[in-house]
């Protein structure tokens, strides 16, 4: 989330695709709710589903999914053609104005500097021109301006093109339009309001950027009651991600160094953003390398020097992408050996669940840290597989669980709130951190007595704990907020970091969450006081916990208020200039830099445009946001038939030479989703006893129209298949899913909850329904397509 | 000990005995009920704070566990914190019965492992479980460690273990699994973001 759970009661309008948040984060609901019911907020829900937040949604849009670029799309070209868009904050703080290269074009569904052979783009293909100076030239109404580069692209997208793609008729779609172009009025505001119904699709990064882009037109990003909200599904998916439990980034969202890349210069050179402004601060482009020297710092302490480069040979450099279908690839192929997993089971979450388990099945050992068994310690003798032909090691280590333990959780609104250890560990169970430490230590053990490859990363590690096979997380805090060498004292803000090896910083985003007063992730100076503890009245709550950066509410909110520093709605101010400082929320931009001085930075410090951005090369698959089709469709691309789907995405099984896996219209005609559950968390709450009261079997949801087609009643056992795999369960026909006219032909979407396998207290019910869905990656994020996939039913 | 508003709530409420007696609606004196129900909450209860464990709204909770005669720690009720400007008390489904999570018959009691080809688990000691796990670790890095790829860059990287988890992991348990991980050269790391 850009702003925050109780922020989102400023909003005038709630833009919900992709996300269910009444039945999904009922509790975090409560905030839209408020804005509608106390401001008069209109709720917009899209979803296939009819869900209980379409009920309290003042128009709710069936949309077939997959669809939603075209769907923000649509707003997009209505805004900008009917001049709706705000134009001050537009000029202000976006990169309209700059001039994109000539070598740039995009046509039939294809950008320019596609390499067919590797089916990739060369993304520094999509740059701008450079100026005398070195900077982008800027000039908004030359004919490659990005704004009219942005028109033109999205000049296809009229309502009636929208409406072939998405099923949405359209003047049902005008009126929502209508109701978005409001929201460019300096005076109102609208949140965009996304799960991983947005995430889940081969489009998926392109998916979020349609919508920051409608955002940053409508000048919505950086105000209180705006800005992009993704609802992240588990407890701390936020904390971990900012940690860097992913293989593209290191902690405080740095690159991971490539091969090539010798030196840290050359590193930083290569990954760190350019200023391409004269008033860009480029905060990050020009801090990225005290960032990274005070983590080597604060990883390999005085074996990371000047003279070695801190380090910085001792970080890996991996060959190619090596995320969540990289690792199931990789064993397919039989190049992976063992996998450790820790709350997180690899079989249900698939996608290809009987693949997942072909590749568990090729590893020659796999560890499994969890409170619970999972559908993965157990997966040697899943239904259907015979133990004996299984020879992969199996190993079940019992992890505390979140009761057993302190340390902190950062929630969806970047709020870092500390939890005490409530109970002592159940019977042997262990901690993750002590587990993860004391195997640390035995494999250095080996390593000192046995020798072995490459030792010296392993040996040097810093684990100076009390007990580096038991270290403490308030211990793990501080070293994560980082200290001066020097002094010894921990710093209060990521401005003291240095580049010359005198700081250390685990994680550069958190330095100051744990300053030498104390740890700030534990205050709870909360709504038992509101006048004490929200001085502004906007609900930042600066003494409840911490959120990062800086204990910051609500990111980029120099973007609102207007260049003079005065808030586009002084009703609703994130932070003015007070005529000495900006004052309210913590600023996102240097706290005295005067608006009134020439050279005062522009809005968005973190990029080297100094702006937010509408055209961009960050993103593998586009510089613009392109509707392309779902892997498996029931129609080729109306846009451009041609290029149905996206040209990038990763398709997994073609790369590796292995049988195709997609299914056909014709074999399956119906588009199916997948969605959780409100009494259900993914799987683990399958060992809770009165969750699986609440829900107890497995179901999949069937539209009304094609049940009577199909002769399905409520409660009839049914089997759903895809070309991967089937469920057979039973079916509730309910009127919540209809048929959709796309291009002239109905589609008929069918809804399938997650939470069942065949391990949990209703073991009978076996079936995964992960299953069904494909394996194939987006394009940047290799995000795996569970939200639109190909199937068939039939009554059993 | 620091009283919390809870605390302090319940204590004016207790004060009740000496006060008139609360007559119901239907006219029954409640007095002593309401002592009955407000005693067994707080009788010798520790309050404490955690965040729910499911979804990322972040809801604080107030859990409340009781030492029993034998020592053990025995975890009494959670429900939402009324203080938080996130939830303000109020908790769903899966927040309300997060007590069946923490404690449950269900939980894996020790290490178990499953040998190559069998049919049954076997219960394992700790020390058996991490002396496995450390020497595969260490067997399959030195089989998979690459220090410099074709073009003779310097990679470092051990291409066959793979790392995956931790969406209820404390940021700080987080944080030392990314480190070790690095350390011990691994590229793939992964956890629940992208799936």
């Amino acid at each position: 989330m850009t702003n925050h759970w109780r922020d989102i009661r400023h909003a005038d309008m709630l833009l919900i695709n992709g996300a269910n948040p009444a039945e999904a984060h009922p509790v975090g609901f409560q905030w839209m709710m408020k804005a509608k019911v106390e401001r008069g907020a209109k709720i917009v829900h899209a979803d296939p589903r009819f869900t209980r937040t379409s009920a309290v949604a003042d128009k709710y849009i069936r949309i077939r999914t997959g669809t939603d670029v075209a769907y923000f799309g649509g707003f997009i070209n209505y805004v900008l053609q009917n001049n709706l868009y705000h134009k001050e904050y537009v000029e202000f703080a976006t990169n309209a104005a700059l001039v994109v290269k000539d070598t740039y074009s995009f046509n039939d569904g294809m950008f320019n500097g596609f390499d067919p052979q590797r089916k990739v783009y060369d993304t520094a293909s999509w740059a701008y021109e450079v100026g005398p100076d070195g900077f982008a030239v800027q000039d908004i109404n030359h004919p490659r301006s990005v704004l009219n580069l942005l028109r033109q692209h999205y000049s296809r997208y009229t309502p009636e093109m929208v409406s072939r793609i998405t099923g949405v008729p359209s003047d049902q779609y005008l009126e929502v339009a209508k109701m978005v172009g409001e929201m460019g009025r300096p005076d109102k505001v609208m949140s965009i309001i996304y799960a991983v119904g947005l995430t889940h699709h081969t489009t998926g990064v392109q998916l979020i950027r349609s919508g920051a882009l409608l955002q940053l037109l409508l000048g919505n990003m950086g105000r209180p009651g705006g800005g992009m909200n993704a609802e992240r599904g588990h407890a701390n998916i936020q904390g971990n991600t900012d940690h860097a439990i992913s293989w593209d980034i290191l902690p405080g969202y740095m690159r991971v160094p490539a091969p090539g890349q010798k030196s840290i210069d050359d590193y930083v050179a290569r990954s760190a953003p350019k200023k391409l402004h004269a008033n860009s601060l480029n905060f990050f482009g020009t801090n990225y390398r005290k960032f990274l020297v005070s983590l080597l710092k604060g990883w390999y302490g005085d074996n990371a020097t000047a003279t070695n480069d801190y380090a910085f040979s001792y970080l890996p450099k991996p060959a190619s992408d090596s995320s969540w279908l990289s690792i199931f690839d990789a064993a397919l192929r039989g190049k992976m050996e063992g996998i450790m997993l820790s709350g997180m089971t690899a079989t249900s979450i698939g996608p290809d669940s009987n693949q997942v388990l072909q590749a568990l099945s090729n590893l020659k050992w796999l560890c499994v840290m969890d409170s619970y068994t999972t559908t993965s310690s157990e997966f040697w003798h899943a239904p259907g597989i015979d133990p004996a032909k299984v020879q992969t090691e199996v190993l079940m280590l019992p992890a505390t669980h979140w009761i057993e333990k302190d340390g902190s959780f950062t929630n969806s609104g970047r709020w870092a709130q500390w939890k005490e250890a409530v109970l002592p560990p159940d019977g042997e169970s262990r901690h993750d951190h002590w587990i993860l430490a004391e195997t640390f230590m035995r494999v250095r053990d080996l390593y000192k007595s046995e020798g072995g490859k490459f030792p010296q990363p392993v040996m040097q590690l810093m684990m100076d704990y009390k007990d580096a096979r038991k270290p403490e997380l308030d211990e793990i805090a501080q070293e994560i907020n980082g200290k001066d060498l020097v002094s010894g004292q921990r710093h209060s803000t990521f401005a003291a970091l240095k580049d010359d090896g005198t700081t250390t910083a685990g994680d550069w985003i958190y330095t100051g969450h744990y300053p030498a007063s104390g740890n700030l992730a534990k205050r709870r100076d909360g709504v038992q006081d509101p006048a004490k503890n929200d001085p502004t009245g906007m609900g930042f709550y600066p003494n409840w916990g911490w959120s990062w950066p800086l204990n910051r509410r609500v990111l980029y909110n120099r973007a609102s208020a207007d260049r003079a520093g005065k808030p586009w709605d002084p009703k609703r101010p994130g932070i003015q200039w007070d005529g000495a400082k900006w004052a309210g929320d913590v600023p996102d931009y240097p706290p005295t830099a005067n608006p009134a001085d020439p050279a005062s930075p522009l809005p968005f410090i973190m990029t080297g445009e100094g702006t937010g951005r509408l055209f961009s090369n960050g993103v593998a698959d586009g510089p613009f946001p392109e509707h392309y089709e779902p892997v498996e469709s029931p129609v080729a691309n109306p846009l451009h038939p041609n290029v149905s789907t996206t040209p990038v995405a990763f398709h997994y099984d073609e790369r590796a030479g292995r049988s195709n896996r997609y299914g056909t219209a014709a074999e399956f005609p119906y588009v199916a989703t997948s969605y959780r559950l409100t009494e259900h968390e993914h799987y683990v709450t399958q060992h809770v006893d009165q969750l699986v009261q609440l829900q107890p079997e497995a179901f999949v949801e069937v539209p009304f129209e094609l049940a009577q087609e199909k002769g399905i009643k409520t409660g009839d056992a049914v089997r759903v298949s895809s070309k991967r795999g089937k469920l057979e369960v039973r079916a509730v026909v309910t009127k919540r899913l209809g048929p959709l006219m796309i291009d002239n032909k109905k589609v008929y979407q069918i809804g399938i909850p997650i939470h069942w396998g065949f391990v949990g207290i209703n073991s009978g019910q076996h079936w995964l329904a992960n299953a069904l869905t494909p394996f194939v990656g987006d394009a940047s994020a290799r995000t795996p397509e569970f939200k639109a996939f190909l199937v068939n039913i039939e009554k059993l | 000990m620091e009283l919390t508003r809870r605390q302090v709530i319940q204590a004016g409420a207790g004060a009740a005995v000496v006060s008139p007696p609360v007559i119901s609606q239907l006219g029954f004196d409640l007095t002593a009920a309401k002592n009955v129900k407000l005693t067994l909450r707080i009788e010798g209860a520790t309050v404490s704070h955690s965040i729910c464990p499911y979804c990322a709204v972040g809801c604080a909770i107030l859990a409340y566990t009781k030492k029993e005669n034998d020592g053990k720690v025995k975890l009494l009720q959670i429900e939402g914190d009324p203080d938080s400007p996130v939830n303000e008390g109020r908790l769903c489904p899966k927040g309300a019965t997060a007590l069946q999570l923490a404690v449950s018959r269900r939980r894996v009691e020790s290490p178990m492992y499953r040998e190559p080809g069998a049919a049954e688990w076997k219960k394992v000691s700790w020390d058996f479980a991490l002396d496995k796990l450390a020497r595969n670790i260490k067997a399959s890095r030195d089989r998979t460690f690459v220090t410099a790829d074709a073009d003779a860059n310097v990679v470092n990287r051990c291409e066959g273990i793979a790392f995956a988890g931790g969406a209820a992991f404390s940021s700080e348990e987080g944080y030392l699994a990314t480190k070790l991980m690095r350390g011990l050269g691994l590229v793939f790391l992964e956890q629940q973001a992208r799936v």
